[in-house]
C-alpha cells in the first residue's frame, strides 16, 4: 500500500477521538468505529497513530482492525452497494443478482469501480428478510430486488450523482 | 395513554422502515394536521407487529383495524375515510387467502391465532421511545416487586422453578446460570446481554430490542440484583444503528426515572447499563469471544472452563443471557412461575421467537410456545409455500443447525426434539426451502459462511471446514465421486470433536444433515452428475427442442453471449462450448422449446 501523508488536522481529530476516550487500550474497537465514521476507513497510517495514542502495538491495532469485517482498509466507493448474503436472501436469489453486479460494475466482491463512484460488498442479514433478496446502496434499502433490475439501480446512481453534482455546481 | 381518542400505530421495525414507513408517517401527520385532528389523533412508531410479508403495516387503535401493504399515497384515504367518517378502507384490509374474506382486526388472521406473545407482548403495541407506555403495561413492576418484596435468592428461585432455559442456543437453564454466578466470590461482577445475533437470516433480538427495549433493561436489573453486580453491558451488532439508537433512548429514560444509576427507587441498589459495538464477527456471539472483544481484543474464544460465571470480563464474575431469555424474566416475576411453566413442554418451557423466512408465504416474525409443530409453524402460521411449489426442507439454528425434511413436519418444536432429529434449536432463524433448492448447494452456502467467520484459531475449524468446503465444490460442479460422502462424513466428525469453541463444533452440522436426509441428492450430483433442484450450474444444460421451435429467434437476439444460432424460422442450436448458462434463453422463449436437462 502506497505510504499516505496524513494532514495535521486528520492527526489532530484522531488524537481527539482517542482522548474521547481516555487513550484507554480497552476502549480500542470504540476508537477505530469513531475514526471510521469520521474518516471513511483506517488505512496503516491511521493505526500508528490511534496505537502510539492508546500506547499499544501497532500490531495489535492492525489485529483488530484486519478480525473484524466491519474495519476496512480501502476506501468505499462513493455510492457503496451492499448485496445480503444472508440466509434468506441467498434462497431468493441473491446470488444472481450478486453476479448480475458483477457482470454490470466489471468488479469482484471488496473492489471499487475506477471512477470510485461504487464499491461492491456482500453482508449478512440487514434485517429485513421479509423484503429479500435485499440490496443496500448507502444507506438505502432495495427490496425484492430481481437481476434484472440491476441495470436500472446503476443507472440510477450513475446518473442521479450526476444531476446532484450539476446542482451544487 | 393519554387523551387522544385514537392512535394510529405505524411499524418502525427495520423491514417496514426500508419499504417507506417513515414516509407513511410524515403523510399521515400531514393529513391529520390539515384536517385539525391533531388533538385527537396520535401517530407513533412502534415496533414490529411480525407480519413482515404484508408490510408496512398501520394498525389503528382502539378499533384494531390492520392495515397492510400501506403506500404513503394510501394516507389520505386512510385519514379521510376513516378517522373522519369511520369507513376502514376496505382495500387495505388482509384478505385470507383461503377464504378470500377481508379481516380487519389482526386476532382474527391464521397468522396470529396460534401464536402466543410473551417475549414479544409490547412489540407492536406500545411506542419504544416511551418509557411511560411501558411501565403503563407493567413496565418495571417486576423490578420493583424484587427490590421491595423478594430477595435475590427468591427472585432465582422463582426464575428456576419457572424453567426458563437460554434462548441464545444452547439452552442452559437461566435460572441456574443466575445462581452459579450469585455463589462465586467476587468483590466485582457483570451482567452482559448478549445482542450480537449472527445467524444470517434472523432478526428476533433486533425486533425485541426496536420495538420494546425496557423489557431488556429491566431484566438486566433485576439479574444484576440476583448476581450481586452493579454493572451491565450490551453487546450489540454495529449493524444495527436503529436498535442501537432506541437502546440509547431507553437507557437515558430509565436514568431519568430512577431505574437505572444509584439508589434505585430508594433500596439502595445500584445499576448502570453501558453499550458495546460489535464489528461484525459471528464468532463473537459465543460468550467467551463477545468477553474478549469488549476487553477491545481480537473476539477469539478460549477454552471453557473456566465459565463466564467464574471469570468473564475483566476477569470478573460474568452473567450472559441473550436477548430473549432476558425479555422473558419480567412476565415471569409478575405472572408467577406456576403460571410460566404450565406453557411448553415437558423440559422446554414457555414459548420461542422464530424468523420465519425463505419460499414461504407470510414471512415474519413469530413467536409460539413449545411444542408447536413444524407443520402448524409453516402451513398455519406461515401460510404454506411460495407459489404453491412443495415443500422441501426447513432449516433450524442458523450456520450450526441442520436442515429437516416433511418426515418431520409433525415434530413438536422444543430444545431436545430438535437435536434428536439431527438440527438444533439456535437463536431461531427458520428458513423453509422449496423443491427448487439444491440441498448440496445449501450445505456449502452454510460452510462458505463458517469458513469466512471461523476466527482460524484451531486447525480442525479452520483447515477442516476449508477441505470440507473444496470437497462440497466438487460435487456441485459434477466432479464428486461416491467416496466423497464418506470423506465428507469422517472429516465432519472430526471437526464436531475436535475443535476448541461452538463454532468449530457445530459448523458440519449443516453438512451431515444433509447428507442423512438428502443422501439421493448428493448421489445423483456424484453418480449421474444431475442436480435434481436444477441449481448447479454446472451440471445443466440448456438444449433447444428442435419440434416445438418456431425459428422466432427471440432467444438468438437475447443470449448474451452469442452462444445460440439459426436460420429465421428453422430450428436454432445452443453452441455448449460457448453456453454461460444464464438461462436468459429460457426464459424468454414463448413456445416451451427450451430444455433443461
Ligand atoms: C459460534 C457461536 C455463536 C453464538 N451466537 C450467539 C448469538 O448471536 N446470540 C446469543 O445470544 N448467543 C449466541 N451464542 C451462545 C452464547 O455463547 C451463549 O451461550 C448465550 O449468549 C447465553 O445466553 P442464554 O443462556 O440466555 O442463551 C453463540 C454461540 C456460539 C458457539
Ligand atoms: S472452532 Fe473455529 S471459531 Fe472456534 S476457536 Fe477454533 S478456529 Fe476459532
Ligand atoms: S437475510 Fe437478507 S435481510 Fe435477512
Amino acid at each position: 500500500m502506497p505510504k499516505i501523508k496524513l494532514a495535521e488536522n486528520t492527526v489532530q481529530q484522531i488524537k481527539e477521538v482517542c482522548a474521547e476516550f481516555g487513550n484507554k487500550e480497552g476502549e480500542l474497537i470504540n476508537v477505530l468505529h469513531k475514526v471510521q465514521n469520521k474518516l471513511g476507513y483506517l488505512p496503516a497510517e491511521v493505526q500508528e497513530v490511534i496505537a502510539r495514542e492508546l500506547k499499544t502495538s501497532v500490531a495489535k491495532v492492525y489485529g483488530v482492525v484486519t478480525f473484524y469485517s466491519f474495519f476496512t482498509m480501502i476506501p468505499k466507493g462513493e455510492f457503496p452497494i451492499s448485496i445480503c448474503m444472508g440466509t434468506a436472501c441467498y434462497v431468493r436469489g441473491a446470488e444472481q443478482v450478486l453476479s448480475e453486479f458483477k457482470r454490470q460494475l466489471k468488479v469482484e466482491v471488496g473492489e471499487s469501480t475506477d471512477d470510485g463512484k461504487f464499491s461492491l460488498n456482500c453482508l449478512r442479514c440487514v434485517g429485513a428478510c421479509g423484503l429479500a433478496p435485499v440490496v443496500m446502496v448507502g444507506e438505502k434499502v432495495f427490496g425484492r430486488v430481481a437481476p434484472t433490475q440491476v441495470v436500472n439501480i446503476i443507472k440510477e446512481y450513475r446518473e442521479g450523482c450526476a444531476s446532484e453534482n450539476a446542482k451544487s455546481a | 395513554m393519554t387523551d387522544y381518542k385514537m392512535h394510529l400505530l405505524i411499524c418502525g421495525g427495520t423491514g417496514c422502515k426500508a419499504a417507506e414507513s417513515d414516509e407513511i408517517k410524515k403523510s399521515l401527520k400531514n393529513w391529520i394536521d390539515e384536517l385539525g385532528l391533531e388533538d385527537d389523533v396520535q401517530v407513533v412508531f412502534t415496533g414490529c407487529f411480525g407480519f413482515c410479508e404484508k408490510g408496512p403495516i398501520v394498525k389503528v387503535m382502539p378499533d384494531n383495524t390492520f392495515y397492510v401493504n400501506v403506500k404513503p399515497d394510501d394516507a389520505e384515504e386512510i385519514v379521510k375515510e376513516h378517522l373522519l367518517k369511520g369507513r376502514p378502507v376496505q382495500r387495505l384490509l388482509y384478505t385470507d387467502p383461503v377464504s378470500k374474506k377481508a379481516i380487519s382486526d389482526s386476532k382474527g388472521m391464521n397468522f396470529y391465532k396460534k401464536q402466543l406473545r410473551i417475549a414479544l407482548r409490547n412489540c407492536g403495541f406500545i411506542n419504544p421511545e416511551s418509557i411511560d407506555e411501558y411501565i403503563s403495561r407493567d413496565g418495571y413492576m417486576a423490578l420493583g416487586k424484587c427490590l421491595g418484596e423478594l430477595t435475590p435468592d427468591e427472585t432465582i428461585k422463582e426464575i428456576k422453578d419457572s424453567g426458563l432455559r437460554g434462548r441464545g442456543g444452547g439452552g442452559f437453564p437461566t435460572g441456574l446460570k443466575w445462581e452459579i454466578t450469585r455463589n462465586v466470590e467476587s468483590d466485582e461482577k457483570y451482567v452482559v446481554c448478549n445482542a450480537d445475533e449472527g445467524d444470517p437470516g434472523a432478526f428476533m433480538d433486533r425486533s425485541i430490542l426496536e420495538g420494546d427495549p425496557h423489557s431488556v433493561i429491566e431484566a438486566m436489573a433485576i439479574c444484576g440484583y440476583c448476581i450481586g453486580a452493579e454493572n451491565g453491558l450490551v453487546y450489540i451488532r454495529a449493524e444495527y444503528p436503529l436498535a442501537i439508537e432506541r437502546l440509547k433512548i431507553a437507557l437515558n429514560q430509565a436514568r431519568e426515572y430512577g431505574l437505572l444509576g444509584e439508589d434505585i427507587l430508594g433500596t439502595g441498589f445500584n445499576f448502570e447499563i453501558d453499550i458495546r459495538l460489535g464489528a461484525g464477527a459471528f464468532v463473537c456471539g459465543e460468550e467467551t469471544a463477545l468477553i474478549h472483544s469488549m476487553e477491545g481484543l481480537r473476539g477469539e474464544p478460549t477454552f471453557k472452563p473456566p465459565f463466564p460465571s467464574v471469570s468473564g470480563y475483566l476477569g470478573k464474575p460474568t452473567n450472559v443471557n441473550n436477548v430473549e431469555t432476558f425479555a422473558n424474566i419480567p412476565v415471569i416475576l409478575n405472572k408467577g412461575a406456576s403460571w410460566f411453566s404450565k406453557i411448553g413442554t415437558e423440559k422446554s418451557k414457555g414459548t420461542k421467537v422464530f424468523a420465519l423466512a425463505g419460499k414461504i408465504n407470510n414471512v415474519g416474525l413469530i413467536e409460539v410456545p413449545m411444542g408447536t409443530t413444524l407443520r402448524e409453524v409453516i402451513y398455519d402460521i406461515g401460510g404454506g409455500i411460495k407459489d404453491g411449489k412443495g415443500f422441501k426442507s426447513v432449516q433450524t439454528g442458523g450456520p450450526s443447525g441442520g436442515c429437516l425434511t416433511k418426515d418431520f413436519l409433525d415434530t413438536p418444536i422444543d430444545y431436545d426434539n430438535l437435536i434428536k432429529a439431527g438440527s438444533m434449536m439456535g437463536s431461531g432463524g427458520m428458513i423453509v426451502m422449496d423443491e427448487d433448492d439444491c440441498m448440496v448447494s445449501i450445505a456449502k452456502f452454510y460452510l462458505e459462511f463458517t469458513l469466512e467467520e471461523s476466527c482460524g484459531k484451531c486447525s480442525p475449524c479452520r483447515i477442516g471446514n476449508k477441505r470440507l468446503h473444496e470437497i462440497l465444490e466438487n460435487i456441485t460442479n459434477g466432479n464428486g465421486k461416491e467416496e466423497d460422502l464418506e470423506r465428507l462424513k469422517l472429516l465432519s466428525n472430526v471437526i464436531k470433536d475436535t475443535s476448541l469453541c461452538g463454532l468449530g463444533q457445530s459448523s458440519p452440522n449443516p453438512v451431515l444433515s444433509t447428507i442423512l436426509n438428502f443422501e439421493d441428492e448428493y448421489l445423483a450430483h456424484v453418480n449421474e452428475g444431475k442436480c435434481p433442484a436444477g441449481q448447479c450450474k454446472a451440471l445443466l444444460k440448456y438444449e433447444i427442442i428442435e419440434d416445438l421451435c418456431t425459428g422466432c429467434t427471440l432467444c438468438f437476439r437475447n443470449c448474451p453471449v452469442g452462444a445460440i444460432t439459426g436460420e429465421r424460422r428453422q430450428p436454432h442450436y445452443i453452441d455448449q462450448s460457448l453456453c454461460i448458462k444464464c438461462g436468459v434463453c429460457y426464459e424468454k422463449c414463448k413456445f416451451n422449446a427450451i430444455r433443461l436437462s
